[in-house]
């Protein structure tokens, strides 16, 4: 190579470098914030790394397995609630897990059912029965990235069901103003 | 140690050589296409949980990963053009950016719509969907800056340096979703050795993700012959060329 | 085949509309990319042509106006 193209080269690579630095150090600074969501042990405890926790009253997302067995859903409206375990891999769930409960009414996503994966927008407040509780406006469901035809993940004991909803349920939602 | 790579720095060489391998290409892309899209659309099996709307799957991951692809790909020719001052790099830089735009474009729109009935939202700001819309944004603005100066080296090299910086957003996609909690999931196929998904499902994927490269390949040569056409207007070979066009 | 009738194949499990989204706006932007990249080949030539076309004029016109100018010296001189 003759000088001239070193010269360029090596400017270019610095102009590069110096660049790829300040983006890898502004990232490492916003690392926190560009979190989509809390768990239920950041709610609890505060995040990991900052030890920053979000207050009562705060607009948060949570995001969580749903527990199985913890889905309660009212049979004359779309009001449900369920409780949310921190994503673990594999997926066990303990007694000893701290949990969350979220509160909404609405449709839930057909992807939503019992261990799956949960992101839910909502305020953070302190439920006479169940403590930190989320007052959820949205509820999305987070899948992973696992596809399995039907028949394999029934050999493999997993099966899949949408939500289904009654005509009263549905009508609650029309007359509750949404 | 480039002397080797002379002969192809011809731009009418170039020429003719991307000519011959247009036909080869077209064919193999409609092959490999209407195989794999017939393949994912009518004899994939659908998903446990997501049912039939997994067959988004089959353009969203393609058009994704080569929208990244097709980035870096734009990002090794700027880097070429700027540093040993090539022509034909510029050329094949400004040739790919709209097929690069495009593929993003289908990215987010088929992300969108299987995002809806999935996750239950079109879109949500985290941080794997906004890394890729940034992607869009820097597609765009390197094809703006490549026609905004009406003389092709300083448009090549404004957009050249736009294109060398926007290269940190390609490991951020990529890999959003380990570093953050994100609502998308985490990749499929290119998990080390194992792709999460059973056989069945993988190979129309492969056929479909060699056709969508085929057809990048097509797209990117026809707009190459335009681009080196345009740039060597003034050149005898190409006024030959028009001269046997036009008769 | 996954589907036993057409209006199955077409109603995709109830997620009909958003699988048809995605391939349809697939299909429509590359058809558009694709068609406009081989329509460019013809209109750069043709740009192309054209300006020689202009050029040649110019340059017709020049050697022409030259020609007058030497023959009118020429006269001048005489």
């Amino acid at each position: 190579m003759n000088p001239r193209r070193k010269k360029r080269l090596a400017m270019v690579a610095s102009i590069l470098i110096g660049i790829s630095a300040v983006f890898g150090l502004v990232l490492y600074a916003l690392s926190q914030n560009i979190d989509l969501f809390f768990t239920p042990s950041e709610i609890s405890q505060g995040k990991k790394e900052t030890g920053l926790k979000a207050s009562l009253g705060q607009r948060i997302r949570i995001g969580g397995l749903v527990v199985p067995g913890s889905v309660k859903r009212d049979p004359e409206s779309l009001k449900v609630s369920f409780k949310l375990s921190d994503m673990t891999m594999p997926i066990v769930f303990k007694d000893s897990d701290i949990t969350v409960t979220v509160y909404f009414e609405g449709m839930l996503p057909d992807l939503f059912r019992e261990g799956q994966g949960i992101v839910a927008n909502g305020t953070l407040a302190e439920h006479p029965l169940t403590g930190l509780s989320i007052e959820a406006s949205e509820v999305l469901a987070k899948h992973d990235e696992n596809y399995m035809p039907a028949e394999l993940a029934e050999a493999a004991g997993q099966k899949h069901e949408k939500s289904t909803y009654t005509d009263k349920q549905l009508q609650s939602k029309n007359t509750s103003g949404y | 140690m480039w002397k080797w790579l002379h002969p192809y720095a011809n731009p009418e060489v170039s020429y003719h050589l991307t000519n011959k391998l247009l036909p080869w290409l077209s064919a193999l892309a409609a092959i490999f296409l209407s195989i794999g899209l017939v393949w994912a659309l009518l004899f994939a099996p659908a998903d446990y949980q997501q049912g039939d709307s997994f067959r988004i799957f089959y353009v969203h991951v393609p058009a994704a990963s080569l929208s990244m692809g097709i980035y870096f790909a734009m990002a090794i020719a700027a880097f070429s053009s700027l540093v040993w001052q090539l022509k034909l790099a510029d050329a094949s830089a400004a040739a790919m950016a709209p097929v690069g735009a495009a593929f993003t474009a289908i990215a987010l729109i088929t992300g969108a719509a299987w995002g809806k009935p999935m996750w239950g939202t079109w879109w949500i700001w985290d941080a794997r969907l906004t890394s890729e819309l940034i992607l869009l944004f820097l597609y765009l603005g390197v094809i703006a800056l490549h026609n905004a100066f009406e003389d092709k080296n300083l448009a090549g090299k404004a957009a050249g340096i736009l294109t060398l910086v926007g290269v940190v957003n390609i490991p951020i996609i990529k890999y959003s979703v380990d570093w953050w909690n994100t609502l998308h999931q985490g990749s499929t196929v290119s998990k080390l050795g194992r792709p999460s998904m059973s056989l069945d499902m993988l190979w129309p994927f492969i056929v479909c993700f060699i056709g969508f490269s085929l057809l990048v390949a097509v797209i990117i040569s026809l707009r190459f012959r335009n681009e080196i056409l345009a740039r060597n207007s003034i050149r005898p070979w190409v006024r030959e060329l028009v001269k046997n066009h036009t008769r | 085949m996954q589907f036993n009738s057409f209006s199955d194949f077409i109603n995709m499990g109830g997620y009909g509309f958003y699988v048809w989204l995605s391939f349809g706006a697939t299909a429509l932007i590359l058809t558009l990319l694709l068609i406009s990249s081989k329509a460019g080949h013809q209109q750069i030539i043709h740009q192309i042509a054209k300006r020689k076309q202009r050029e040649d004029k110019l340059r017709q016109a020049r050697e022409l106006r030259k020609q007058q100018h030497e023959h009118r010296n020429k006269e001048l001189n005489n």
